[in-house]
């Protein structure tokens, strides 16, 4: 196996260097504020998410949490690709990451849409690890749907 | 420099029993394998063993020459599968130095003998079974829990030795208390007489931690368990595969252990108890071969231990489980305990050479087992797994079913490798270089 292609350099420095990291109040105190707690019972990792939106935009996506490189980098990545995006923009990144990490490696990530998220790419051949960087986006998705913006219909085939 | 010599016909220092671990090897067709270009290195066996070829061959030729149903069949093949699933009971009992060979109860695995236990206690403690006949067991005292009434285990247990009890405790409104574990892995008899008392109705822990590798003393515990009048279930799932274990020596009531875990198929398990005490016990599950009579109106059972193994049980697993405990009596199960006790004092020397490596559990090869778990650093486990198994070593990363320990020492995971009586020096150097690997990826 390609050890690389699991931990790709940007992975590696998602995980060493994260972006945004750490819970906050919405800067907007007429937010709307979801929070969702998540963890893999197999192995400890823990996550939270929280969303702050006016229901059209989402001004803030801040997570805290404690795991492996991927599920961290995920966190890092997941901040930097969803935070002041449009809510329905967002479920459309937030798809097209589930359908790369559902894909067994058999799906070509679009760079324009996914951004850092390309480097999972190689996370996708290691089923034990796919859970782990599908973490931070399933709390994501209960965060939001908390904050009031709708759950993406996508279902994971994991 | 005096030298004090041993007086001959006294065992000698060297007088240790071995066997050839590279022939040891040649019986395990899997550990001819290669992983991603590497040799493999396996050292996850207490999460499961390999199996040799004297056990797969049995395995085989049951189904190719034996196969049938037990306990029911007049014919040959009926009689020649009860033979041997019997046969298999035998050894096994043998091998505990079970008084009695009805003491040996099959079940699918560990977690499924302490559950039976759990719910024998749970079906006793019913109100309406109070009314049940003797046959059923129902209606002794031992067996019967309710609010002031208390469970003992301890906080390095597995989740199988935790949750049955939770679930007891929550169905029958008795207490479960535990045993604390010390800073460095020890079980904490501090508060014994405390815990232990004349309301405890049973106390289940493990005999050896299947995360920290503790070895538990438990003569302490009997002796107040027996003081209190309570029982003694031990967690025997990582001791008898790697020592011998003696249940009239160990003095317990009930032990359990799991075939999968000492060379032997997955899907059976053993709960020995002691045979007065399975005879009181009411049934768990109910149906085929439990029973001595049944009418529309109701039934009675059999004695035991037919009357926990309801239903076909897992026949050719149990008679391959027989030719595991030939296996492990054919090389010596002193012999066994001591390649590991040198492989873990070993291991334990070699982890203390890599920077930032901490061990959880003990840090001497003494009451202790080859099972070491430790943190590399803040590299998460999940990292350092992956990145052993690109280099052929297979390790266990996680909580091991057992979090409260994780969250004891502080940490969500920890990363676990697992010695049996295949492995070698040279797989441990595998280890330790493969973590330097670790540490210069996440560095």
């Amino acid at each position: 196996m390609q050890l690389e292609s699991l931990y790709q350099e940007i992975i590696l420095d998602h995980y060493k260097h994260p972006h945004g990291r750490g819970l906050r109040d919405a800067a907007d105190p007429a937010d709307q504020v979801g929070e969702a707690h998540h963890v893999n019972p197999t192995c400890g990792d823990e996550v939270t998410i929280r969303v702050a939106t006016d229901g059209d935009t989402l001004h803030d996506v801040s997570y805290d949490g404690m795991g492996c490189s991927i599920s961290q980098a995920s966190a890092s990545v997941l901040h930097e690709l969803l935070t002041g995006r449009a809510a329905a923009e967002a479920f459309e990144v937030h798809a097209a990451f589930l359908a790369l990490l559902s894909g067994r490696g058999e799906v070509t990530p679009d760079e324009d849409v996914l951004g850092d998220g390309v480097a999972f790419e190689g996370v996708a051949r290691y089923p034990a690890r796919v859970k782990c960087a599908l973490l931070p986006w399933m709390a994501f998705k209960d965060a939001a749907a908390r904050a009031g913006v709708g759950a993406s219909p996508t279902e994971v085939k994991a | 420099m005096t030298t004090i010599a041993i007086p001959s016909g006294m065992p000698q220092y060297d007088d240790v029993p071995r066997y050839d671990v590279a022939a040891v090897r040649a019986d395990f067709p899997i550990l001819d394998r290669e992983i991603n270009g590497h040799p493999l290195v396996y050292l996850d066996s207490a999460n499961t063993s390999h199996k040799p070829r004297q056990v797969l061959d049995v395995l085989r030729e049951h189904y190719e020459r034996h196969n049938a149903n037990v306990s029911r069949s007049v014919h040959t093949l009926g009689t020649e599968a009860t033979e041997a699933y019997e046969g298999a009971r035998a050894k096994i009992a043998t091998f505990v130095n079970a008084p009695s060979v009805d003491e040996v109860v099959f079940t699918k695995n560990s977690t499924e003998a302490i559950n039976l236990v759990a719910y024998a206690f749970a079906n006793a403690s019913l109100r309406f079974d109070a009314a049940r006949s003797a046959s059923s067991g129902g209606t002794d005292d031992r067996f019967r829990l309710g609010p002031g009434d208390e469970i003992v285990i301890s906080e390095m247990e597995h989740h199988s030795n935790i949750v049955p009890w939770q679930l007891l405790a929550e169905r029958t409104g008795a207490t479960l208390r535990w045993f604390p574990v010390t800073d460095a892995g020890r079980l904490d008899e501090s508060g014994l007489t405390d815990l232990v008392n004349e309301r405890t109705k049973i106390v289940s822990l493990v005999h050896m931690s299947n995360i920290l590798g503790t070895v538990n003393a438990t003569s302490r515990i009997t002796a107040r368990v027996r003081e209190v009048g309570a029982l003694l279930l031990l967690d025997c799932s990582q001791s008898v595969p790697h020592m011998p274990i003696d249940v009239v020596d160990l003095d317990a009531d009930f032990i359990v252990f799991t075939g999968h875990k000492m060379c032997g198929p997955t899907g059976i398990g053993v709960l020995w108890g002691r045979a007065e005490l399975l005879a009181a016990m009411p049934p768990v599950l109910g149906g085929g071969s439990m029973i001595e009579t049944v009418t529309m109106g109701g039934s009675t059972f059999a004695a035991p231990p037919a009357r926990f193994e309801a239903g076909t049980p897992p026949i050719a697993e149990a008679v391959a489980l027989g030719a595991a405990v030939d296996y492990l009596s054919g090389l010596g199960m002193r012999a066994v305990q001591w390649h590991e006790k040198q492989l873990t004092a070993y291991a334990l020397d070699a982890l203390g050479t890599v920077p930032g490596l901490r061990i959880f559990g003990p840090e001497v090869p003494v009451g202790r087992g080859g099972t070491i778990s430790f943190a590399l650093g803040d590299v998460h486990p999940h990292d350092v797994g992956q990145v052993l198994d690109s280099l052929g070593v297979q390790v266990r990363v996680g909580h091991h079913c057992a979090r409260p320990v994780c969250t004891r020492f502080g940490v969500p995971a920890t990363t676990r490798a697992s010695f049996y009586l295949y492995t070698t020096t040279e797989e441990i150097d595998a280890l330790v270089a493969g973590l330097e690997q670790v540490r210069k990826v996440f560095g």
